[in-house]
């Protein structure tokens, strides 16, 4: 039980729910709204709260997502704190006007509900669309459960509206395993979260500066690059910003963010990682493997872009086996994206663990406690015999065995 | 309506210095169209002629605040701003007092086609915004492809003129209408032939609550086949032959603005002649479409005067 | 006109000066120019509200001349003229 430096009120709630009470706290300007499963019930509690005078948001009730994050765009370019939430097909749609928020460095936070990509279409969890997304130029940010899709949203805020950063953020929480389950959610009082969210007042606005600006201009070779460049910068100091925000979240609210987290990874000799509410599955399972005497451990990734790769190789290179799990693919590429991005990092080190990767849980395929017992003791013949050193299988499609 | 020596007084929202063409429509349908207002105006603008040739980085020929998001989103992007406006004023951080003028442009590419979606939703939803539409007739920012505002017959890129082929092969979607349908205060057809016309439902255009269209005809020297100092002359040509109705649809009433009188009415034919891109109408083989032509038009004027001065939606 | 660092500019494409355009100089696009004859002009100002490129002065209500920076010689104020005072003259003739 954390102490919290505030008065929290703990409550049932479902992911979409815990989305919906962030954005209520946060009452933005304006929002955005289009139905996609399993994002829809997020929104739908947040227009019940416009609908009953909870917050002061102007909620426009968009025709597609495409208009969704045009809008959003829109009213985040005139001067005022926008948003909206989608999943899957719906930032697939809007994926145009996702590269151009990032580019006009609108500090546009975006809760995405996890679901696969079409086709065949299916409304069940993996990643492959915020994968998809991974090079618009957003800082993406995973959550394992509830709570943490309550506290990254309200963190995305602070992160998105820094003036060395203003860059939009997306939220990521895995669709119907975290969205439509009820858990329990520490909720901080409003005034906190709203006093910690801050007024928006930016620097730029249609609306709100002094003189007339234009947005969005034509840019010829001679200019892109250079906008371009200025967008890395920006990733760049969101490393430290996005640090210095989760810091601050803990001594406010009592829990501390940072790009991941670790469990009983420091004397680990065989370890996994992953993202979303399989690290959540994952603690159990090194729990139960640790009473036999295996030495497994765990790291769960928070913050993809920007990927914090020295930090990873800090926390990782001990280890004698590495298993990543992606829940999301990268066809025709040695890998799923986290594995690749991953290794990446390892390149230049002399001592690193032997790596595997496995891509699993796509379009809902669940993941349970004996399959992640089951991927550790791959990790562990791994070393042993260095069998699927630096291979990428998938795990649970039937066939394959 | 002010006077021409009134309007000359205005500050102008539209510097010289953009580089549309020597004698393009557009810029003339801008600089009329905002003659409606004399509050400050926020711009969206969809990508086009218009948005491209007036804000190369790092240069904007554009006085008033400025948006370009994409090709498809004028509509919505407005709707964003237009919202945001609503919520800040509540909020105390615009004073009540200001009066800012939300208008989103979109050529008939990013209106009649790609960008449709966007304005009918943001049509339906009623923002208070004025959504105007410079009609040239294809997309030809992107070197003159048809459009469904190309009219039949037209040779564009994407549909030439060939021996087994007479260019459009579809009559112009009727834009207007569709957007009249939609029950918004004001809606309005136009051409940059009649300033005084178009100034005038500029006007109205931005005096309306609610959201409110203008379908302003931006004749193309390019795109079209006409010299560069021609595209006024064009835009009342069009008028004057019908091919271009001039009318408005004000709280659902039909009107006409310019009932062309039967004596005074044009032949089509002098409209086609007068383009490069019909020049084919009058080759050997394509017998018959000229009249087809004008048959349609005194079809579509009878329809016209027929409905003049009654409630159709 | 030098080009800027990626550190000099504004952050995300932004244009922070309303109308600097009328730095760029279309005028050389012109192959022949207006030419008014302030004698037979009647200043309705019909010029002015169909020029392209803002390129018409009117100053108290007077129509005194041209931008010739940017105007681009297009001719529809020529050929628009009620009492066709304006002639377009080969730009040769004025370099």
């Amino acid at each position: 039980m954390l102490s919290a430096p505030v008065k929290t009120i703990r409550m049932a709630l479902t992911g979409n729910d815990a989305g919906a009470e962030a954005m209520r706290q946060i009452d933005p300007d304006v929002a955005a709204v289009f139905p996609i499963t399993p994002q829809t019930e997020l929104m739908h509690a947040f227009a019940a709260f416009v609908a009953n005078g909870k917050v002061s948001t102007e909620l426009v009730t968009v025709e597609s997502e495409h208009s969704a994050m045009s809008a959003t765009v829109g009213a985040s370019a005139a001067g005022a704190r926008a948003m909206t939430a989608t999943s899957a097909n719906g930032l697939a749609l809007m994926w145009e006007i996702v590269y151009i928020a990032a580019s006009l460095r609108l500090p546009i936070v975006m809760p995405v509900i996890n679901r696969a990509l079409s086709g065949p279409i299916n409304i069940h969890c993996d990643h492959s669309d915020m994968m998809g997304c991974r090079d618009s130029g957003w800082i993406q940010i995973y959550s394992e459960n509830s709570q943490e899709e309550y506290d990254n949203i309200i963190q995305a805020v602070r992160i998105a509206e820094h003036p060395d950063v203003l860059l939009p953020v997306m939220v990521g929480s895995d669709g119907f395993i975290i969205s439509h389950a009820m858990e329990v959610v520490d909720i901080y009082p409003d005034e906190d979260v709203k006093k910690f969210v801050g007024d928006y007042n930016p620097k730029y606005g249609l609306l709100t500066g002094k003189d007339p600006m234009t947005v969005g201009p034509l840019d010829l070779q001679d200019y892109y690059m250079e906008h371009k460049r200025q967008q890395a910068e920006a990733m760049k100091n969101a490393r430290k910003v996005i640090l210095e925000v989760g810091k601050e979240f803990g001594s406010k609210f009592g829990r501390t963010y940072g790009y991941f987290d670790t469990y009983k990874l420091e004397d680990a000799e065989y370890g996994m990682v992953a993202i979303g509410s399989t690290a959540g599955t994952a603690k159990v399972t090194v729990d139960r493997m640790r009473e036999k005497g295996e030495k497994v451990g765990l790291l769960k990734l928070r913050v993809f872009r920007p990927f914090p790769g020295a930090e990873l190789v800090h926390a990782l290179k001990h280890l004698k086996g590495l298993t990543v799990l992606d829940r999301s693919d990268s066809f025709g590429a040695e890998g799923g994206p986290l594995f690749n991005e991953l290794r990446a990092s390892f390149n230049e080190e002399t001592h690193k663990p032997l790596i595997r990767n496995f891509i699993y849980g796509l379009g809902g395929r669940d993941i349970n406690l004996e399959d992640l017992e089951n991927l550790f003791r791959k990790t562990m013949d791994m070393v042993k015999t260095g069998e699927g050193a630096g291979s990428s299988q998938y795990y649970g499609a039937r066939g394959d065995e | 309506m002010p006077t021409l020596k009134e309007m000359s007084h205005r500050p102008e929202r539209l510097t010289g210095g953009h580089r549309l063409c020597a004698g393009c429509g557009a810029s003339i349908a801008v600089r009329q169209v905002l003659q409606g207002t004399t509050e400050d105006v926020v711009v969206g603008c969809a990508t086009g002629c218009l948005e491209v040739a007036t804000t190369i980085y790092p240069f904007t020929a554009w006085k008033t605040p400025f948006i370009h998001n994409a090709f498809e989103n004028s509509a919505a992007t407005i709707s964003g701003v237009e919202s945001a406006f609503r919520t800040l004023q509540r909020k105390g951080k615009i004073p009540m007092s200001k009066d800012v003028k939300f208008v989103a442009w979109g050529g008939d590419g990013g209106t009649y086609d790609i960008g449709i979606q966007s304005l009918s939703g943001a049509l339906e939803r009623g923002h208070n915004m004025v959504y105007v539409c410079y009609d040239n007739e294809a997309y030809m920012n992107t070197g003159i492809q048809r459009s469904s505002a190309t009219p039949l017959c037209a040779s564009t890129n994407t549909a030439p003129a060939g021996s087994c082929s007479v260019g459009k092969a579809q009559f112009r979607k009727d834009l207007t209408m569709v957007v009249a349908a939609h029950h918004i205060p004001y809606a309005a057809q136009a051409s940059i032939g009649f300033w005084n016309d178009l100034v005038k439902k500029a006007e109205k255009a931005f005096a309306v609550e609610g959201p409110a269209f203008l379908l302003v005809l931006a004749p193309c020297p390019r795109g079209w086949g006409f010299p560069n100092d021609k595209a006024v002359e064009i835009g009342k040509l069009a008028v004057d032959t019908c091919f271009w109705p001039l009318y408005e649809v004000e709280n659902g009433v039909f009107r006409l603005t310019r009932k062309v009188p039967d004596a005074k009415k044009k032949p089509v034919e002098e409209w086609l002649r007068s383009q490069t891109r019909f020049s084919h109408l009058f080759k050997p083989g394509c017998e018959g479409w000229v009249e087809k032509i004008q048959k349609h038009t005194d079809e579509e004027w009878a329809r016209y005067l027929e409905m003049d001065g009654k409630k159709i939606f | 006109m030098s080009l800027k660092t990626w550190k000099e500019i504004p952050i995300g494409g932004l244009i922070l000066e309303a109308g600097n355009a009328e730095s760029y100089k279309t005028g050389d696009w012109r192959s022949q120019r207006p030419i008014v004859d302030h004698e037979k002009c009647i200043n309705c100002l019909t010029c002015w509200i169909v020029c392209p490129d803002s390129s018409v002065i009117v100053k108290d209500e007077k129509m005194i001349g041209y931008d010739y920076d940017h105007c681009k010689g297009c001719g529809i104020c020529a050929n628009e003229c009620p009492v066709k005072c304006i002639t377009m003259k080969p730009e040769s003739d004025f370099r």
